[in-house]
């Protein structure tokens, strides 16, 4: 087991602040254009309830689209690999549509599913799902001939062949999907609040943008990255707790499976 | 599936007066086995049959590519045959251990868990098997790694464990095929001396596949000699030493001759030419 790595990070990060608040000083960059990390710091201490209530506005709607899209997606994804029929179609079918770029459907769910939480729901699964899927089906699918013929020669049924072989054979596959879901669900929460909202983080910008209030603006931003990381650290920690015998988990050098990362 | 009902209906027709009394364990009849490819078709076996008697050891001996292999899964149901049928009585495929070339851990299970998926498999209570697969992983030398990951095993420890996990159903009939192929020859000499023991204590009729001479004779009843291009059965030869046998065996006279006999075989039969 390598140790916990996140202090090294953390110095990292602190030091990219840094970094920023000495550029911005040093080259007298306007507060207009990039704020110092101060003024960033300040603005959201001047008003930390705001910014907690609109914080935990996108996060919940990340979180929901995140669900839905690991329970969807490992669904369809079983489905895919169980019926040669819905190979062909379901999964054609979700291909294609992982080619649109599904930010311009925004406005639709808008239509769709009204101003509140279910259309930026709706567009976080739509743009996370995919990940979920592909990576999947992938991880199913890899079950090697060995594996196929040890579970034929015990004799067991499908659904044994599939909860004994091949989902523990896929985990790796479908947490790498997860840990790329997770980011694009945030992607989904943000952009659907872009489009029509009253509040959440991606409001907060947007409004803040139309006043001029650049300290806002990198205050959210702030905000979204420090959610984003520390989701992105929930998920490694998913990963060490779910797969603890997997190559990636045993030494400091093999990597998981690498996600194949859909269009968003 | 069509070989169980087979068998089934078979084991009804002709051995339900004193079923126990069954001397056969698998019947092999005039079996061939084609394989499509984009080359054309492969004949894999030619016609190949076989009595196999309950509680027998038959080694099936032959050059890379003969098809034992192929022999091996159609006895276990994992391949359809392209001609002739196998009989298999008793249990049919319900009571079959396979131990493959390789072991075929999964790294997400302990040892103990690897050793209890057939159980789990099968819709059996694992809890009410353990104190089994505690005790046959002791008898192959595996005591106190049960809670390992396969990783963690030596490759001839992994091959015990794989052959735990075959016996842990108590199955009537045991497949393997090249179980010690990846082996070095010590450790290999060791699991012989251990699956001898073990076979000579439960009897189960056994099919073992084998490049190797001596890992035959020391092993078997019966050695099967199988020819390739396309497999045929060329040669059926009775092994005659008294068990339990000891290594040691290896030294006696006749050994000697049964190996040279079968070496002179598979000579005859181009074994050696093509490698
Ligand atoms: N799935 C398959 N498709 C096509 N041809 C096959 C297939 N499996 C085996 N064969 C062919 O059938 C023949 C016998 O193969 P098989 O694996 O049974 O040999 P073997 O005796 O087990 O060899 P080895 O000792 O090397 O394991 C070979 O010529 C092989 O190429
Ligand atoms: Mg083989």
């Amino acid at each position: 087991m390598r140790a916990f790595r996140l202090p090294t990070e953390l110095w990292t990060l602190a030091a990219l602040l840094a970094l920023w608040e000495a550029v911005v000083v040093v080259f007298r960059v306007p507060e207009i254009l990039v704020p110092s990390v101060r003024v960033v710091f300040d603005e959201i201490a001047s008003n930390p309830d705001f910014y907690l209530v609109q914080s935990m506005h996108t996060l919940s709607n990340t979180l929901a689209a995140f669900v839905l899209s690991v329970v969807f997606g490992v669904g369809m994804a079983i489905a895919i690999v169980s019926s040669r029929f819905l190979e062909k179609t379901l999964y054609t079918v979700l291909v294609a549509l992982n080619n649109v770029p599904k930010v311009a459907l925004a406005p639709l769910f808008v239509i769709w599913l009204g101003t509140g939480n279910a259309s930026k729901i709706a567009m976080g699964v739509m743009i996370s799902i995919f990940a979920i899927v592909i990576d999947a089906v992938l991880g199913l699918r890899s079950l090697t001939p060995d594996m196929i013929d040890l579970g034929r020669s015990m004799r067991g049924s499908g659904l044994k062949m599939l909860l004994k072989l091949r989902l523990p054979n896929a985990l790796p596959s479908i947490i790498a999907g997860m840990k790329v879901a997770m980011s694009l669900s945030l992607v989904g929460a943000i952009v659907g609040e872009f489009v029509a909202a009253q509040n959440g983080l991606g409001f907060v910008i947007l409004s803040a943008q139309g006043m001029f209030r650049t300290d806002r603006v990198f205050a959210a931003i702030l905000l979204l990255a420090a959610i984003g990381t520390t989701l992105y650290y929930l998920m490694e920690v998913l990963e060490r707790a779910l797969i603890p015998w997997h190559e990636s988990q045993r030494h400091g050098t093999a990597r998981a499976p690498a996600a194949v990362v859909p269009k968003a | 599936m069509a070989v169980a009902a087979l068998s089934a209906a078979n084991a009804a027709a002709a051995h339900a007066v004193v079923p126990f009394d069954d001397p056969l364990a698998i019947e092999i009849d005039a079996v061939g086995k084609t394989y499509a490819s984009s080359d054309g078709a492969v004949t894999a076996l030619g016609s190949v049959s076989l009595d196999v008697r309950r509680g027998e050891f038959i080694s099936l001996l032959g050059p890379s590519g003969c098809g034992k292999t192929t022999l091996l899964r159609m006895v276990a149901g994992l391949e359809d045959t392209t001609t002739g049928h196998i009989h298999l009585h008793g249990r049919g495929l319900d009571g079959l251990g396979f131990v493959f070339q390789r072991d075929v851990l999964l790294n997400w299970r302990t040892i103990l868990q690897n050793v209890l998926l057939p159980i789990e498999f099968r819709g059996g209570r694992p809890k009410q098997y353990r104190d089994r697969a505690l005790a046959l992983l002791a008898t192959f030398g595996l005591a106190g790694f049960e809670n390992k990951r396969p990783w963690e095993l030596s490759g001839g420890m992994r091959q015990r464990a794989a052959i735990c996990r075959a016996l842990i159903d108590d199955p009537e009939l045991l497949l393997m095929d090249e179980p010690f192929g990846a082996l070095d020859a010590l450790t290999r000499d060791e699991l012989n001396v251990e699956l001898q023991t073990l076979w000579h204590r439960s009897r189960k009729t056994t099919l073992f596949v084998t490049h190797s001479i001596p890992e035959a004779v020391f092993l078997s009843d019966r050695v099967v000699v199988i020819s390739d291009k396309p497999g045929r059965i060329v040669e059926v030869l009775d092994i005659d030493f008294p068990r339990p046998r000891g290594l040691d065996i290896r030294e006696e006279p006749a050994f000697g001759h049964y190996s040279r006999h079968l070496r002179d075989v598979l000579e005859r039969h181009g074994a050696f030419r093509k490698r």
